[in-house]
């Protein structure tokens, strides 16, 4: 397999990242996606369990919080029964939210980002070019994986301020993140959005349009995502060791992955090679 | 490899599945020459630029650019290659700048690139600053002609340059062409335009079915297929023209109910022909010598492919 440098890998995503810049019709309802995921739901949800003086509908809230687990109802700050719930919602229900977002846009992203080549004829003027295929591979993977994890990391420090803007006052102040929130952010969900990458990358350099990218992506990654949402909230719920041990086997997962998803990269698959003549 | 040949293709076979891209394809460019590859849709020439860069793998034989295998010294040949892909592979979204910015970064050229200049060689300096997609369809031509020499390759691959193009911008971009092969430029160029190749090949290769049918210099090629001086000629009445056949001197005569084409073993017996038609009464309004085009060369050539196309079918 050829090798890569460094510069040509950050040309390649570069190039485009600015082509996605280019492309509102794009970013705008990602954008919006992760706004109404960060923002508008958890600032809607904890106001009205916050604000609302209707102790029904905070015990309603609060009886959904029996689903967690003992260690993480132990874990759980405030006294008051909107504090609990304020607290339960912030750190637990709404973490699996980090690791949809990112999968979302990132597949959304990488499903394009080799077929699309092949589709505007690109392809063949990367073909023709002094970068390797690995160089080629790794800068569709950055290009692919920094909307995606960007944005959840600017949706992230959003969700907290919102959190602690909205449930602090009645937690004692600010109380976001969570240390196990932070092993999540920073370890557990990189690994898995590089593993659905290796995946979608993949099949981007298979097929023969957008539309069937888009189709088989969603297909395929939709398990990865159910299972990366199971897992991210077994890292939140469970111990700090435990989600440590779920993303080094993630890491590994995915470095996996990514080595043999390189492989579908080639210039005769850049090319569209199939039909030529 | 001889260090005058820039290119060699010594057997090359190539198949996508069951479709066959080439069969059998030999093929040699000389440094600082334009070699044009000539042949219908499917006939192999966009294979055979791919295989030039190694951006294709052959089945079988031999690829060589600069003396190296693009196979296994791929980034070394292309570095030295520029490529015009049939369609202009342009980012549309970007503007003309950004792309060739992005070429010279790729070409390892950063910012020592003469973006500028290349733009302003192919008068599209103009509109460098604005983005490819909203180019006509000469502009992103001309765009991709300026991003394949921004790195000053030593050999150049056009695949249908002029192809959607009028034929005022088509005229300017083989003017180009023209101007770069002057420059000393090793220029491979693919199409099926007769009329291209007329007048800026060195060398043309006639492609069929994925192999060489003929290759070598126009006026060599027609000779080797017109041996003889091809005169025409015409009168009012053009029955007289029938007497031309058993005159003296008279190889062959072609008639099509137009002017009389013959074939002669001398072209100085065009006098003594001019007499004796007078002598018969026969009053002539055209007597010219015929050059033929590479248009007649061709057909000549895929004609006779097809006759022996068709003897093998029929063994």
């Amino acid at each position: 397999m050829s090798r890569f440098r460094r510069s040509t890998v950050w040309l390649v995503a570069r190039t485009d990242l600015r082509q996605l810049k280019e492309s509102p019709d794009f970013w705008v309802p990602m954008l919006i996606l992760a706004a109404l995921f960060f923002v508008a739901a958890p600032a809607g949800l904890l106001w009205i369990v916050t604000h609302v003086d209707n102790a029904s509908i905070v015990a309603r809230v609060s009886t959904t919080l029996d689903v967690l687990p003992a260690s993480a109802k132990a874990a759980v700050h405030g006294r008051s029964p909107q504090a609990k719930a304020a607290y339960s919602l912030s750190v637990f229900l709404f973490a699996p939210l980090a690791v949809i977002v990112p999968m979302t846009i990132s597949t959304a992203v990488g499903a394009n980002i080799i077929v699309g080549e092949k589709e505007r004829g690109t392809g063949e003027f990367l073909a023709h070019s002094p970068a390797t295929e690995r160089d080629i591979y790794l800068g569709k993977l950055v290009a692919s994986l920094v909307p995606g994890y960007l944005t959840t990391i600017v949706g992230f420090l959003l969700y907290s301020l919102v959190v602690n803007l909205i449930a602090g006052p009645k937690l004692g102040g600010w109380f976001f993140p969570t240390g196990s929130w932070w092993l999540l952010m920073l370890w557990v969900v990189p690994p898995f959005l590089a593993l659905t990458l290796s995946v979608v990358l993949r099949l981007s350099a298979r097929v023969r349009s957008a539309a069937a990218a888009q189709q088989a992506s969603g297909l395929v990654t939709l398990p990865l995502i159910l299972l990366s949402y199971g897992q991210s909230s077994g890292a939140v719920f469970g111990s700090l060791r435990g989600a440590l041990v779920l993303g080094a086997v993630s890491w590994l997962a995915a470095i996996v992955g990514l080595h043999r998803g390189a492989r579908a990269v080639t210039r005769e698959r850049l090319l569209g090679a199939e039909s030529a003549a | 490899m001889p260090p005058d040949l820039v290119v060699v293709l010594d057997g090359v076979r190539r198949s996508f599945g069951r479709a066959v891209g080439l069969t059998d394809l030999s093929l040699s460019v000389p440094v600082g020459t334009v070699t044009v590859l000539l042949g219908p849709n499917g006939a192999g020439k966009t294979t055979a630029v791919r295989m030039i860069t190694g951006a294709l793998s052959p089945d079988a034989g031999t690829v060589r650019a600069f003396g190296l295998d693009p196979a296994v010294d791929g980034a070394a040949v292309r570095r030295r290659c520029g490529v015009v892909s049939a369609k202009p592979a342009l980012y549309d979204r970007l503007t003309g700048r950004d792309n060739l910015r992005y070429s010279a970064d790729l070409y390892g050229i950063g910012a020592a690139a003469p973006v500028d200049d290349a733009a302003a060689r192919f008068g599209i300096d103009h509109a460098l600053d604005l983005k490819v997609g909203g180019y006509s369809t000469g502009m992103k031509t001309r765009l991709a002609l300026a991003r394949a020499v921004l790195h000053d390759p030593d050999l150049l691959l056009l695949d249908e340059p002029t192809s959607g193009l009028d034929p005022e911008s088509a005229l300017a971009v083989l003017r180009l062409i023209d101007e770069l092969a002057a420059g000393g430029k090793t220029v491979v160029m693919c199409t099926h335009l007769l009329l291209e190749a007329e007048g800026l090949a060195d060398q043309v290769v006639i492609l069929e079915a994925g192999r060489s049918l003929l290759s070598g210099p126009p006026d060599e090629l027609v000779r080797r297929y017109w041996p003889h001086p091809t005169v025409v000629i015409d009168a009012e009445d053009r029955a007289g023209l029938a007497a031309l056949a058993d005159l003296p001197g008279v190889l062959e005569c072609h008639r099509n109910g137009s002017a009389a084409r013959i074939a002669l073993d001398d072209l100085a017996r065009v006098p003594d022909l001019i007499d004796a038609l007078n002598g018969l009464g026969v009053r002539l309004t055209r007597v010219a010598p015929h050059e033929p085009s590479l248009e007649e060369l061709y057909f000549a050539v895929r004609r006779e492919s097809g006759a022996v196309i068709e003897e093998r079918d029929a063994r």
